[in-house]
């Protein structure tokens, strides 16, 4: 199959204006015989689900928490881009695009990301007018803030809790249309499967989580909104019960896997402390606005970091980027961080971090400034590490935190099954290989409010539909296929815990397919990947029943599926013999240990398609076309 | 009346109801004191006996006597559903709750300072509204009554008792009505703390200040009325 | 560190539940609570026990998921936090330590620790919203709204939607995370025509949900993990009297 990225004809400014006019319409008085099935109800999900039941489609919206308002989007801190230009400083639509383009280091699709700075306006616009309360100055209009990766001021805010106020907007649309009747949601229910029917997304099979009952649900058109699959990882600033099971169960059923290896390790997250470690938390990149990134110049230098006088600090990321500072892009300052530590430069007890230093803000700018800026940070800080930030640097070391690769998906935002649609963090489609800061709730609003409520009516207009029922084929196969493999696991009556096959995975990640990698230790962690799968199926212990509340079963089902596709993310990072963006390979760097590009020969889009666990997948390529932002070797000097 | 019913029947209507009618009950509680304060005019309770006359018979008091029975019953009435109604919001108990650390007693036991108001004002009722409104057998003037009825220690200990609690009731009681008809904020905080300070200590203070004035009288008279 | 747990047990909501003993060793001071239940979990597993089941997400304090009655108080003996944020330091080594759920009518338990909060997704859908479709909104920048007006809506936008403030109230009542919505929505330009609508439908719901009514002990306050303030009750009482007088 060859891939057709349904990117439209004409000038880039005018794609997506062009595309929305020659999009087939659904009649209104129809829209309510088509179905949709929307998975996941993050930003992107919630507000697709909302927009969708506002045109007249009827719509089942389906998410593992017992609320809509429980999605991981909610812990997002920093902000959303759109370049409104309300500060006066230069910004433009093509000013973000170029940004983001570049930010991703020439791996993402042009028009997508165009049309995603072309939206993103529209965004603040339609959250404003839900009431969602961002920060405001003096005047009573809206406050921006700088980020990562940009030289002008396009971020909008609402404290250190833009995620969550984003969310509540998009979840108080969702309620409307719930207690409007227009949308039906059912909580606490596991996507476990995707019924395809006739080459169709049509349905999913799902687990009702307190009864442990099997269900389905069909439709004309399945959305899969269900976040990224960081946890692979096992430690990662994902929240505990993110996964990947619904778009790895799309990849087997189909849906070809892009990027996999693109994973983004932010650069300021506090450090792990111990091995009961759960989880690790973000501390907003807003920070790197007002700290000074350091390391003491003398390795294993332990003293208080406040008797360290200022010509023994090493402030890196001013001295190799003069430009930016410690406003560089994420993937540059994690790695940096690395480099600082690996070079026996790292603080604190474990000696992996390094300091984030207000010192100089505070005696510039005051303590009330910091406190009305970050507020929540510095208390978030203090509590998990029993410190002080006001009073002695922090502490952050690079954390597993978002990726960009996800299910291929074309311009309309459908994967390779067709009536399948992926949003949000679980596309591939806008952020190349490294997600600028800012950019992600912009892409699931952007995704959800105002991309698929035009691209899903083209695709219901032209295709036909057979009615499906409980007992077509493809409905009873899945079910009884999940029922199958969940009668597996817990069959299988080992002894080790989930938790504890899931650590391992982490471990073999962090350490083969992490910050830097090579062909070799790549190659190794394959074999231990498919090693570690073959434990599992072996060797985990499930308590109880199928048939009940059971939380280790769902992270078994979890942990399975990351077991599968930490090996895709291996064999893509393996092949793909270049460095860009958070995708660091050793053989691939400059002189100055920057990421080597070979435009030459990856310039393009890696999607994979399934061909059976254990088995080489089959290699797709979508190469990628820059007519507007010309490759160029990023500097942030 | 629609309206009325609705907005008694929802749970913010009756908090509203209940706080109105303790005002409105609070409001009572200075006219009765300021009255009572006549007993301190050193006249032999002779402008004192003439108020309590004019309270007794005037026809406009007595007309405001029924509302304010109705507005003691809705006050307590109300209450009490309220605390079946919240009682039932929690139908398996917690195994260790402490509400202390979150909460002021005095904010947790208003049901109870309030019955046991109520008991008092039951005695107090038949010691000195009965025999303003119908008399006495041995015709005493009503500062006679209020005499004799202090010269007893066990009677003004239980008067005192009551009005420590009922301070304690209206300790929270006076700030809450506001917190429940919606003012509350840092404007008028202050203000209301003031007045609330009023009600649930100057007030008290005063009315057990009678007992104590007379008990005080009844030994240095030798109990000679 | 060492401790005992006493963890309220129940198999499913039509069981009867009881506390159960757990001793914990070899526990750090910088772990969290959820932590020491992990590794609870992990040797009760090993036993072929049943783990406690718990809800829990982003475990940062933001999620709204983790929801624990700690020693008698929502979220345990901290001040502005979620229980996910509640460490070990927190306690004494060798104390007690008792863990309930949240317990409210409104609030059904489905197993152990975890219970149903839909009906406060119900309480929203009655209309902790603003009615306006995607697309064909005016400019962010059309409507100024004060600094000081957009932040007390902050404030009160803050909630986490946790359950904390019923679980702390004596009266099971769920006024302060309906306050929060509607107090945000009544501050703000953009809730004003649906001001009235919106407060009268939120209380009803919040009624039908079987909640007491507040009595303003402010347990609410004192333990909600955003620290909201009970001004906004008073703002929703306000918005009320207002939407039924007139």
């Amino acid at each position: 199959m060859k891939l057709d990225a349904q990117i439209p004809e004409g000038p880039i400014e005018k794609k997506w204006d062009l595309h929305k006019f020659n999009l087939k319409l659904v009649n209104p008085a129809n829209k309510r015989k088509y179905h949709i099935i929307v998975v996941g109800t993050g930003l992107a999900g919630a507000s697709a689900a909302a927009s969708l039941a506002e045109l007249g489609y009827k719509v089942t919206a389906i998410s593992y928490h017992e609320s809509p308002r429980r999605a991981h989007s909610i812990a997002a801190q920093g902000g959303i881009n759109a370049p409104k230009n309300y500060p006066n400083d230069g910004d433009s639509i093509y000013r973000l695009f170029y940004d983001t383009v570049k930010g991703g280091d020439y791996r993402a699709r042009e028009a997508n990301v165009y049309r995603l700075a072309q939206v993103s306006n529209s965004i603040i616009d339609q959250c404003v007018a839900q009431g969602v309360p961002f920060a405001r100055d003096y005047g009573g209009l809206l406050d921006n803030r700088s980020f990562g990766g940009a030289q002008v001021s396009r971020t909008f805010y609402a404290r250190g809790q833009t995620g969550q106020q984003l969310l509540l907007g998009a979840y108080s649309a969702l309620s409307r249309q719930i207690g409007l009747g227009a949308v039906k949601f059912y909580g606490r229910r596991d996507v476990l499967d995707i019924i395809v029917a006739d080459g169709q997304a049509r349905g999913v099979v799902t687990r009702n989580m307190v009864t442990g009952l099997l269900e389905t649900y069909t439709g004309d058109a399945v959305i899969l909104a269900t976040g990224g699959y960081g946890n692979a990882y096992y430690l990662s600033t994902n929240a505990k019960q993110s996964n990947a099971s619904a778009i790895w169960r799309a990849h087997k059923k189909g849906a070809y896997f892009a990027n996999a290896c693109f994973t983004q390790i932010h650069p300021t997250c506090i450090p792990v402390s111990s091995d009961h470690q759960s989880k690790l938390t973000l501390m907003s990149e807003s920070l790197r606005n007002d700290g000074r990134i350091w390391v003491p110049k003398k390795q294993g230098d332990a003293r208080d970091p406040r008797q360290i006088p200022e010509d023994e600090r090493d402030y890196y990321l001013e001295r190799l980027y003069p430009s930016f500072g410690n406003l560089v892009p994420r993937d540059v300052a994690s790695r940096r961080a690395k480099e600082a530590c690996d070079r026996g430069r790292g603080v604190g007890p474990t000696k992996l971090a390094v300091y984030l230093d207000f010192a100089d803000t505070i005696k510039r700018n005051g303590r009330d400034w910091i406190v009305q800026k970050y507020d929540n940070l510095f208390d978030m800080y203090q509590r998990i590490t029993d410190e002080n930030a006001f009073e002695k640097p922090m502490r952050i070391f690079p954390a597993v935190h978002y990726t960009m690769g996800g299910l291929w998906v074309d311009y309309n935002l459908m994967s390779t099954i067709p009536g399948l649609f992926v949003l949000g963090e679980a596309n591939f489609s806008d952020h190349g290989a490294n997600r600028l800061g800012a950019s992600a709730l912009m892409q699931g609003l952007a995704d959800g409010y105002f991309i698929i409520p035009y691209t899903i009516g083209d695709y219901l207009a032209r295709t036909k539909f057979t009615p499906m029922k409980e007992d077509h084929p493809a409905v009873v196969d899945t079910l009884s296929a999940v029922d199958n493999t969940i009668q597996k696991l817990v069959a299988v009556q080992g002894n080790q815990s989930v938790d504890q096959l899931h650590r391992k995975l982490g471990r073999i990640m962090w350490e083969f397919v992490g910050m830097s990698r090579n062909a070799a230790g790549l190659k190794k962690g394959q074999g231990e990947i498919r090693k570690l799968r073959e434990e599992f199926w072996k060797d985990v212990k499930l308590p109880g029943t199928a048939l009940e509340f059971n939380q280790e079963l769902e992270k078994a089902w979890r942990v399975a599926d990351f077991m599968e596709l930490a090996e895709l993310m291996a064999t893509d990072a393996l092949h793909r013999e270049e460095s860009c963006g958070g995708h660091f390979r050793e053989e691939h760097q400059t002189d100055e240990n920057e990421a080597k590009r070979n435009d030459k020969k990856f310039s393009y889009v890696a999607a994979w398609e399934f061909k059976g666990v254990g088995t080489p997948p089959k290699l797709h390529k979508e190469p990628l076309k820059f007519e507007y932002v010309t490759p160029s070797q990023r500097s942030y000097k | 009346m629609g309206t009325l019913l609705q907005f008694y029947t929802s749970s913010v209507g009756k908090k509203l109801a209940v706080g109105l009618t303790g005002l409105f009950l609070c409001s009572f509680l200075v006219v009765h004191l300021g009255i009572n304060l006549f007993l301190f005019a050193g006249d032999g309770g002779e402008s004192y006996n003439m108020y309590a006359e004019f309270m007794a018979t005037n026809p406009l008091i007595k007309m405001l006597e029924v509302v304010l029975v109705v507005g003691f019953l809705l006050h307590i009435f109300t209450s009490v559903i309220l605390w079946f109604k919240n009682r039932s919001a929690r139908p398996e108990r917690y195994a260790m709750y402490d509400a202390a650390a979150s909460s002021e007693l005095s904010s947790r036991v208003t049901l109870l300072t309030g019955s046991v108001v109520f008991m008092f004002l039951v005695i107090h009722l038949r010691t000195f509204w009965f025999g303003s409104r119908y008399g006495n057998e041995a015709g005493y003037t009503m500062y006679q009554l209020v005499m004799r009825a202090f010269g007893n220690p066990v009677y003004d200990l239980l008067y005192i008792t009551s009005f420590v609690i009922l301070g304690y009731h209206l300790r929270h009681g006076f700030q809450s009505a506001f917190q429940t008809f919606g003012i509350n904020n840092s404007r008028y905080t202050r203000l209301i703390e003031l007045i609330a300070a009023i009600f649930w200590l100057v007030v008290p203070i005063l009315f057990a200040a009678i007992p104590l004035y007379f008990l005080r009288m009844h030994y240095m008279t030798g109990g000679i009325v | 560190m060492n401790f005992t747990l006493k963890i309220w047990r129940q198999k499913d909501s039509a069981s009867k539940g009881e506390l159960t003993t757990y001793y914990t060793s070899d526990i750090t001071s910088d772990m969290s609570f959820l932590e020491v239940l992990d590794k609870l979990n992990q040797e009760l597993i090993k036993r072929g026990d049943d783990p406690v089941a718990f809800d829990h997400d982003c475990r940062e304090g933001i999620c709204g998921s983790c929801g624990m009655y700690i020693n008698g108080r929502s979220h345990g003996p901290q001040r502005g936090g979620a229980s996910c944020q509640l460490h070990m330091r927190s306690f004494k080594d060798g104390e007690t330590i008792v863990v309930e759920p949240f317990r409210a009518k409104g609030f059904p338990i489905i197993k152990d620790l975890v219970v149903d909060r839909s009906a406060f997704d119900r309480i929203m859908q009655a209309g902790g919203f603003v009615s306006v479709d995607t697309g064909g909104t005016p400019d962010a920048n059309a409507i100024p709204i004060p600094k000081k007006i957009a932040d007390v809506a902050m404030n009160a936008a803050s909630c986490i939607g946790c359950g904390a403030c019923v679980a702390a109230c004596k009266n099971s009542s769920a006024m302060l995370f309906v306050a929060a919505k509607v107090s945000q929505l009544a501050l703000l330009p953009q809730g004003q025509t649906e001001r009235k609508e919106r407060v009268i439908a939120m209380l009803a719901q919040m009624d039908k949900e079987g909640f007491g009514s507040c009595t303003n002990t402010y347990s609410c306050e004192a333990e909600c993990p955003k620290e909201i303030s009970v001004t906004h009750i008073a703002r929703m009482n306000r918005e009320y009297l207002k939407a039924v007088l007139s």
